[in-house]
């Protein structure tokens, strides 16, 4: 590693900078079956986008090319934001909430994080023949539950249900709709070397809960889900720094390291995070360590990166953590130029290391 | 929490940094072999490397089970996973491994019924919601984790499971280092000592390697102090012109380490012939197959397995890498043809191999270094 540096570094340095230029190639889907590595929001999924979807249903330069989470619409002059997601965790109950409320809270968040607040929701229900009725009616009143807070409205839905077996007790589809605030334009292309990435609040909280929900382990440790509206949180920062919010995501599969790779990717610049500085609860930093996982892969439902101007950082911070549920935001890191695409992180030791994509999927069917 | 964060302490991983500088002589430099897995996962994760003198190199050895897996067990492990009817159990990591065709991640995506468990314990569970299946165990590791297998096995025996059996692939540790370091081309002064494997073996096992090789060893923890402070030990014992088994682990680890996981690894296991390693060939009296009273839970004698022996794919250099001989980086394929999402060889595959380590890690090693 460090001896015959004068010798090999060179050598080593060409062959890191090929595999770089391989990298940056625009995803081939040549995968002959689908596996659950390519739901887990890692580089599999990320390639079965690229490579499949995106160059089937996206015109270049539309809005779903610019894999955003939501796309943006224009209706009649209005600045809309539009988005779908679907919902499959298991167990569909979990310390901290459900698959109900994960279901409007997800959509809800996709476009809060393009700077939009949910205006309405649709949601489709695919029930398995022989579940409990108190199960669904529960969801339900979690689905209008959850509405209301996130002030949003269902105005459609649609019902199917398949036979035992086809599916596993409940699914659920949401579509959202938003009006895009007009105090930000955020977009992963407005990410500048110099910004600072906020994190809003302590990570893998929710993946966690779910995994020990599963009770496949024998471990006992009260850990609840994040699940929540992010919306307060955007407002927040939409507030504080205006344009010099540049861009956001909320960490939800692949956890916050899938999220900064995809944005470096997509910006063309590199992230550096400070391990010591991101907020990690130590119940949950002790049951990802006998899970023998990454906190920064655990799925989050409440928690978003933030890109920002250095100069409005610490206002849009202090603006973060005056909102209920982030007060343990935190400035995680920050953008610069080489490599780009890639995101490190500087351990606590001083070393610095790559964090990269998540590969295959440690934790199918946690949203 | 607070335990494992005092271990991870970075003034602290400072100071033992600067220790190792002072006792280090920049003149006579020092090639370290971690021997184990999990010892190259935390080196690269902390990049500890960045934190030692140019005069110490660390070298990546044998010591992870996944990489170790030669292609025809995955094989094999794939027929039987195919067969009708039958579970097959085996850790997540097994799951992307190649075969010479496919990955059993690849037959589960084609109907095979194959469970990722994360004890042999859950695998035994899954045999008993389903008795009227056979669910197969796909056991691996070295003595650090062929004790729970030996439990689940004596468990069943006791409930007198029908449908349960384990193809076994556990190896031992010993043999592949004594290969090591038999092979005239060893430039290795030191290693730094797998501890998990000797909270069950004891150090005494490794008294060899100081006194049949003239190379120290220093049995090490796994969190980045420990790491570091076994290398201090080692930089210390060429400092004193010592040469000898030490152990930093103590809080863990027994100089005889754990009779009574040896005395049910005795009972449930019992030497093989021979066992074909990845990389390494053959090495005689290296792996466990079950012994003569639970053969009756060997899924190779209760099903036809193919025992097909294929030969590692020409590109692949994982057993150089394995050896130490190479670096990852320098293997023909890294990170091109071979990346963890499409990997050839086993070492790009388990979070433990230095290949996997390296690109997911270390690969930021050369910017670094040209500042
Ligand atoms: S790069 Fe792939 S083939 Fe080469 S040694 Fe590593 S794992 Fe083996």
């Amino acid at each position: 590693m460090s001896a015959p540096e004068s010798l090999t570094g060179g050598r080593e340095q060409r062959m890191l900078a090929i595999i770089e230029t391989a990298r940056a190639k625009p995803a081939r889907f040549r995968d002959e079956r689908i596996t659950l590595a390519h739901g887990a929001g890692g580089k599999a999924t990320q390639t079965l986008i690229e490579g499949l979807l995106v160059p089937a249903l996206g015109r270049p330069g539309s809005a779903l090319a610019q894999l955003g989470d939501s796309g943006a619409v224009l209706a009649g002059g209005a600045r809309l934001a539009m988005t779908t997601d679907s919902f499959v965790v298991k167990p569909l109950r979990f310390p901290g909430g459900s698959i109900g409320e994960l279901a409007v809270n997800g959509t809800v968040n996709d476009l809060a994080v393009s700077g939009a607040r949910a205006l309405a929701l649709t949601v489709s229900l695919i029930l398995e023949e022989g579940l409990d009725t108190e199960v669904l009616r529960s969801e339900v009143a979690a689905i209008a539950a959850a509405a209301q807070t996130a002030g949003v409205e269902i105005v459609a839905g649609d019902t199917k249900v398949v036979e035992r077996g086809a599916a596993d007790g409940m699914y659920i589809c949401t579509s959202g709709i938003g009006a895009i605030d007009p105090r930000g334009t955020l977009s992963s292309d407005a990410i500048v070397a110099g910004d600072r990435v906020l994190l809003s609040g302590p990570i893998a909280e929710h993946g966690t809960a779910v995994m020990l929900a599963r009770n496949l382990f024998e471990l006992d440790a009260s850990i609840e889900s994040d699940t929540c509206s992010l919306w307060p949180a955007v407002d927040a920062l939409l507030g504080a720094a205006g344009p010099a919010l540049h861009c956001m995501r909320d960490a939800t599969r692949g956890g916050v390291a899938s999220v900064l790779n995809e944005l470096a990717r997509a910006a063309g610049v590199s992230v550096t995070v400070r391990a010591a500085d991101v907020p990690v609860a130590p119940s949950v930093a002790a049951a990802a360590e006998l899970l023998g996982i990454d906190p920064m892969y655990v799925a989050n439902e409440g928690r978003l990166v933030a890109f920002v101007a250095p100069a409005a950082a610490e206002q849009a911070l202090a603006a973060l953590r005056s909102v209920a549920g982030c007060e343990q935001a935190a400035l995680i890191g920050s953008v610069g130029q080489e490599p780009p695409g890639m995101v490190a992180v500087e351990t606590g030791f001083g070393g610095r290391r790559v964090m990269d994509q998540l590969v295959g999927d440690p934790l199918p069917r946690i949203c | 929490m607070r335990y494992v964060d005092e271990f991870r302490d970075a003034q602290l991983g400072q100071a033992l940094a600067a220790e190792i500088l002072a006792a280090a002589d920049p003149g006579r430099p020092l090639k370290l072999m971690e021997i184990c897995g999990g010892h190259t996962h935390s080196i690269y994760k902390y990049s500890l490397g960045d934190l030692l003198p140019a005069s110490v190199e660390l070298v990546h050895g044998p010591g992870c089970p996944v990489c170790v897996i030669p292609m025809g067990r995955v094989d094999d492990g794939i027929a039987l996973a195919r067969t009708d009817g039958l579970i097959f159990t085996c850790f997540g990591d097994m799951l992307r491994v190649p075969g010479s065709e496919q990955t059993l991640l690849d037959a589960k995506a084609q109907g095979a019924d194959v469970r990722m468990v994360y004890s042999p314990l859950d695998a035994l569970a899954i045999a008993r919601n389903n008795p009227d299946r056979e669910v197969v165990f796909f056991a691996i590791g070295f003595e650090t984790t062929a004790p729970s297998t030996a439990l689940t096995l004596r468990r069943a025996k006791a409930e007198g499971m029908a449908n349960f059996t384990c193809m076994c692939n556990h190896v031992t540790i010993v043999p592949p280092l004594r290969a090591l370091l038999e092979s005239p081309d060893l430039r290795l002064d030191g290693f730094v000592g797998p501890g998990h494997v000797c909270t069950i073996v004891g150090t005494r096992l490794f008294e060899f390697i100081p006194a049949d090789y003239g190379r120290p060893i220093v049995i090490s923890g796994f969190e980045p102090l420990d790491i570091l402070q076994s290398i201090l030990m080692l930089v210390r014992q060429r400092q004193d012109g010592r040469c000898e088994v030490e152990n930093q682990y103590t809080r863990v680890v027994p100089r005889d380490g754990n009779p009574r996981a040896l005395e049910v690894m005795a009972e449930v296991f019992e030497l093989r012939p021979h066992f074909e390693w990845r990389g390494l060939g053959s090495i005689p009296h290296s792996a466990l197959g079950l012994s003569e009273a639970y053969r009756e839970f060997d899924a190779e004698q209760r099903f036809d397995v193919p025992g097909v022996s294929v030969a590692d794919p020409k590109a692949c250099q994982c057993g150089e890498v394995l050896k130490g001989v190479i670096k990852p980086w320098e293997c023909r394929v890294f990170g091109t043809a071979c990346t963890p999402e499409h990997a050839i060889g086993t070492c790009m595959v388990s979070p433990e191999g230095a290949c996997a380590a390296y690109y997911n890690y270390g690969r930021l090693a050369a910017p670094k270094q040209a500042v």
